[in-house]
């Protein structure tokens, strides 16, 4: 809806337990300011990929954690920031994933980054005090 | 797991995968053990069968990489088929048409298989 504020915050345990959850409570959001199906997907993707590395890369797979998770939007963008406590994803160590060489390796990982960076028009990566957000950015 | 569900069928030679629901970093070991079984059977020709797949996220994707390598060499194929838009869609951003075969359907993959 043009010209309305809406912000929603969900806090959960870091688990992957909770991925459904975390996909819905997007996707409700997204699909109540009348987003296509096709930018419900992607941003169901974007918070599954970004919640599944703060899980594993973050907490270290410590289900004891908590992740918040904001999604906002205005008339020209839709917004969505994790916030965790755990160790901070540094985006300069990160390069894009090649999937021959990845198969080839049997490395499988890598790719959620990747996969935020072509769904979403921005992302970025901050640190305050001990709390690392990404914020993520789809253009309306 | 309540959004993951996974049968396996035989077409004579050919293990068929039918998998449903949502795919993600909770439910790709059930598709990882399900893959598992039947390399550990030798049976090394697989469909993986994606008509009732909702959803997937890269941890999914990673399954299918982890095996494709040791099963090609062994002298089989991982085949995927039946895939809705939005699922396929997740598979091309990643570059998978170019390495993985992704049928239509079903019976396409089969024929490939007797080829």
């Amino acid at each position: 809806m043009a010209g309305t504020n809406q912000i929603q915050t969900l806090s959960v345990e870091a688990s992957t337990e909770h991925l459904a959850k975390v996909r819905d409570f997007v996707a409700a959001h997204a699909e109540s300011i009348g987003l296509s199906q096709k930018d419900i997907s992607e941003i169901r993707l974007a918070v599954d990929e970004a919640y599944t590395n703060i899980i594993k890369h973050a907490y270290k797979n410590s289900p004891t954690e908590k992740v918040s998770i904001e999604i906002g939007s205005d008339a020209k963008k839709l917004w969505i920031s994790l916030m965790d406590e755990g160790k901070s994803f540094d985006p300069n160590t990160y390069s894009e994933p090649d999937l021959m060489q990845r198969i080839k390796e049997k490395k499988r990982g890598g790719m959620g980054v990747y996969l935020i960076k072509k769904v979403m028009d921005q992302v970025q990566y901050n640190r305050t005090g001990k709390t690392n957000e990404i914020r993520m950015v789809k253009k309306l | 797991m309540k959004n993951f569900s996974i049968a396996t069928r035989q077409n004579e030679n050919v293990s068929i995968l039918d998998i449903s629901g949502e795919l993600d970093a909770h439910t790709a070991s059930h598709l990882e053990n399900a893959l598992k079984s039947l390399i550990d059977e030798e049976s090394y020709a697989i469909i993986v069968n994606c008509s009732g797949l909702d959803y997937i996220a890269s941890a999914g994707l990673g399954v299918f990489m982890a095996y494709i390598e040791d099963v090609r060499s062994l002298g089989g194929d991982i085949k995927l088929t039946n895939m809705n838009d939005r699922v396929y869609n997740v598979f091309d951003l990643l570059g998978f048409p170019t390495l993985y075969d992704i049928l239509e359907d079903e019976r396409e993959a089969l024929q490939s298989f007797d080829n």
